[in-house]
């Protein structure tokens, strides 16, 4: 076997107080697909920084092509061909996509940009990826699937010995992700090195040649996935018996709650639908086709062109999340940390932030007690990990942080709870814990409105789908209906027929 | 309920992190006492004491506005203009013999006006705070120069000197009016619904917002709120020079942005305590005080208030790097 690309050796991380990484060593093989998993906080985005030079280890070497490296620096990595593709995109929107794939590399003439040349070059790239996209076109009007495909032909542009890929899947739908599983294959042919980390676990099984398990900052085992199985994985990253399962619920449809009638905002256009006491609505579609817009629209949260929103039979007039709330229509949304959670504010503050006004005296002042034990109870209920009430939302796990804005939303009495994205970056165990209570709450009479671009989720947990395209709804899926490969047919077909 | 993870004991050995942010200002207060203690005569005074608690009062009585407001994410650039302008409005009614407590109310009423302009532009037109506020102090000044046509407006009534002047045993009123608004301040941040908002708009608007905040009801509170501490300020700056300055408050709004700043509150947002303001406002008086004391000159006092702020944000922002690492 040839030697290693990339070798890290004895890796520890301190941080005051915490251990991140304990003595891991790894190495990376040219034109191999190699998947790093592991529960939130197992070290794994340590381990990338520190691969990348945004972090430098407390002790051990790094080694590249048989050298070592002492003085790593995201500069310096980027020079060796180490490139990274995050979940998030990193583009100038109202840049174009020639200008993004090689921005501060601009090739100049007397000085100015030549914009021809840098949009052959960059074509060259995208044609090299196979994608059909016009350099000039700005990046906002693209989807964000395809932007994702721009980040990656952005990093293609330079050389590129190991990429690694933090996430990649987590914005893309199902025929997105076909398309970069295409490119990864292409890429490993070419021989480059590819560290994939991923929260799906299907997709290593598709994509991936080997697998390295990390479990609370350390390194467990490396397998080959031929070799493993997916309970064995989830084993050795909860350390427990666990399976990813949806768990069932027999449905009583009962009476209608939620009727919407052609609901049309900026970004969609003619949305109707029912939903009734108990049931678990699901959303399918493409990032982009309508589902989180719709969500938005119900929830006041995205400006009503027209259309009426009916609930338990009476019209009502939503203009702001905070009337939508008033009549019982929650929202969970789908960034977790920029739109569900304060970071900054405590598990308590959290909690009780909308519930605040009515645990307060007629002064105004909040009852320090009633808080408390509000707080509890949501915390016993929901199971909620936090050493105390003070901790800091941003100290929480993704999945604990999710039950403290649900939480927020069972205090306020409310009968229709929208998941958007639920358990996005979510680890195992927590996802199990979402769904649970999910299924509670649709046992006690909740309506449960779900948006996922996870299908075995949404199949998994929803009674009916609604599938949405292009701003639109365009069919709905109910009992033996839903199968993967019918929302798919209907989110992708009517997609060409508008093109 | 209370599970003891492993996280509660990393959280446990952070603690022991020294935290420079609130013990360093501390810190740099005392050596400053003791300079100035053994540099000057008088600075240890019980005059001196009593003439510094004056001076930082009103000081004092805006940085609880604008803490808020910084808070929140926001600034307001007019706080100074805004002393002024209640100075002089007051200081004219009163001298063309309204009633007093008239002339009060309605100086109160201007200055909740004033706050209400700042926030409707803000609202409606989406002008950032910086640049409204910016406006309006331009404007206001200009406002405040044509009603007094340049000149201080004298002869106030005897009796209201005793806001500025006066003093209930050896404690000045004006402190005590300072102390009275520093506690509803932080009652009204720590213990109502009206302050998590503010918190929780600073911290992340967009979450605010989806957690059933009208974004704007508590912006117009908020800055109306200023308005009227920028107001109860004005008349006590009044009632201590007694007579309405055209100058009056200029300058003030930098005073009290740096003793915020000192105190901690992050200048983005979403962070920050009253509690430590108060020293932030009591650093900015005793340097003011003894940099007189020691005859230093007016030029150079503003070079030194400038380095004090520069410090302030730099230690500001170490800190709070240090302690993403912590958490990364």
């Amino acid at each position: 076997m040839d030697s290693p690309i990339l070798e890290l050796k004895n890796i520890t991380k301190l941080y005051p107080g915490v251990v991140a990484l304990d003595n891991v060593s790894l190495c990376f093989r040219k034109g191999e697909v190699h998947a790093i998993v592991g529960e939130n906080g197992a070290g794994k985005s340590t381990f990338i920084k520190i691969i990348t030079g945004a972090i430098k280890q407390t002790s051990g070497q790094l080694f590249f092509e048989g050298k070592e490296i002492t003085d790593n620096s995201p500069q310096k990595a980027i020079e060796l061909g180490i490139t990274t593709i995050y979940q998030e995109i990193n583009l100038f929107q109202n840049l174009s996509v020639a200008e993004n794939i090689y921005y501060n590399r601009y090739d100049t003439k007397y000085g100015l940009i030549n914009f021809k040349e840098l949009e052959i070059k960059a074509k060259t790239v995208l044609d090299k990826l196979g994608v059909d996209i016009n350099p000039s076109e700005l990046v906002k009007s693209l989807t964000v699937g395809y932007q994702q495909l721009v980040e990656i032909a952005k990093s293609l542009s330079r050389t590129v010995k190991v990429m690694i890929m933090d996430e990649p899947s987590a914005c893309l739908t199902n025929n997105e992700l076909k398309y970069l599983f295409d490119i990864v294959k292409r890429l490993r042919e070419e021989g480059v090195a590819i560290i994939y980390i991923s929260h799906r676990l299907e997709e290593i099984f598709q994509i991936c040649d080997k697998v390295s398990v990390f479990r609370d900052g350390h390194y467990i085992k490396t397998m080959d996935v031929a070799e493993t199985n997916k309970s064995e994985l989830i084993r050795l990253m909860v350390n427990r018996e666990l399976t990813e399962s949806y768990p069932c619920i027999q449905l009583q449809k009962g009476e209608k709650v939620l009727e919407v009638k052609n609901l049309t905002t900026e970004f969609i256009k003619d949305v109707s639908f029912s939903a009734y006491k108990g049931e678990r609505l699901g959303f399918a579609g493409l990032v982009g086709s309508g589902r989180t817009e719709t969500a938005r629209a119900i929830f006041g949260a995205d400006k009503l062109l027209s259309g009426e929103i009916y609930v338990h039979g009476k019209k009502v007039n939503i203009y702001s999340p905070e009337d939508a709330i008033k009549k019982g229509i929650v929202l969970i949304p789908e960034d977790r940390k920029k739109q569900g959670v304060f970071l900054y504010r405590s598990v308590r503050d959290n909690i009780v932030f909308s519930y605040a006004p009515k645990i307060a005296n007629l002064l105004g002042i909040i009852s320090k007690k009633k808080e408390c034990t509000v707080c509890d109870e949501q915390i016993s209920k929901l199971s909620i990990k936090t050493p105390s009430l003070e901790q800091l939302a941003r100290n929480l796990s993704g999945g604990n942080q999710q039950k403290l804005v649900l939480g927020k939303w069972l205090l306020m009495n409310c009968d229709i709870i929208i998941f958007d994205e639920p358990t996005r970056g979510i680890d195992v165990g927590a996802k199990q814990e979402i769904y649970q209570l999910m299924n509670e709450l649709s046992e006690n009479g909740k309506v449960i409105i779900i948006i996922s671009s996870e299908l075995p989720e949404l199949i998994g947990m929803s009674d009916r789908i609604i599938v949405m395209s292009e701003g639109r709804k365009i069919g709905e899926l109910e009992g033996r209906d839903i199968t993967q490969e019918r929302i798919l047919e209907l989110a992708s077909e009517t997609r060409r027929i508008v093109k | 309920m209370i599970t003891e993870t492993k996280k509660s004991e990393r959280i446990a050995i952070n603690k022991y992190n020294f935290d420079w942010s609130s013990t360093g200002i501390i810190m740099a207060l005392i050596v400053m006492c003791i300079i100035f203690s053994v540099t000057t005569k008088s600075f240890l005074s019980p005059n001196n004491f009593a003439n510094i608690s004056r001076q930082i009062s009103i000081v004092g009585i805006c940085a609880v506005g604008m803490t808020m407001v910084i808070l929140t994410g926001g600034i307001d650039l007019s706080i100074g203009s805004l002393i002024g302008l209640t100075s002089v409005t007051a200081a004219t009614m009163m001298s063309n013999e309204f009633p007093i407590w008239i002339a009060v109310l309605l100086t109160l009423l201007l200055g909740v006006a004033v706050g209400a302009l700042n926030a409707a532009i803000i609202n409606i037109f989406k002008v950032p705070p910086i640049i409204t506020t910016l406006g309006t102090m331009i404007s206001l000044r200009g406002v405040v120069y044509i009603i007094t046509g340049g000149m201080p407006i004298y002869g106030l009534p005897e009796k209201f000197k005793v806001l500025g002047q006066g003093s209930i045993g050896i404690i000045p009123i004006s402190v005590i009016i300072m102390v009275i608004v520093f506690v509803f301040g932080y009652v009204l941040l720590n213990k109502t619904p009206f302050g998590r908002r503010i918190y929780g708009i600073g911290g992340s608007q967009e979450t605010a917002r989806l957690s059933g905040v009208n974004i704007q009801k508590e912006i117009y509170k908020l800055y109306m709120l200023v308005g009227f501490l920028g107001a109860v300020a004005g008349m006590i700056l009044m009632s201590r020079v007694n007579s309405g300055q055209p100058s009056a408050g200029d300058g003030y709004e930098m005073d009290i942005i740096t003793a915020v700043v000192l105190g901690g509150v992050s200048v983005s947002g979403g962070e920050g305590k009253l509690s430590k303001v108060i020293i932030g406002v009591i650093f900015m008086g005793v340097l003011a005080n003894g940099m007189m004391m020691l005859n230093i000159n007016e030029y150079w006092q503003r070079v030194v208030k400038g380095v004090v702020l520069l410090l302030a944000v730099i230690i500001d922002i170490r800190s709070r790097e240090r302690k993403s690492v912590v958490k990364a």
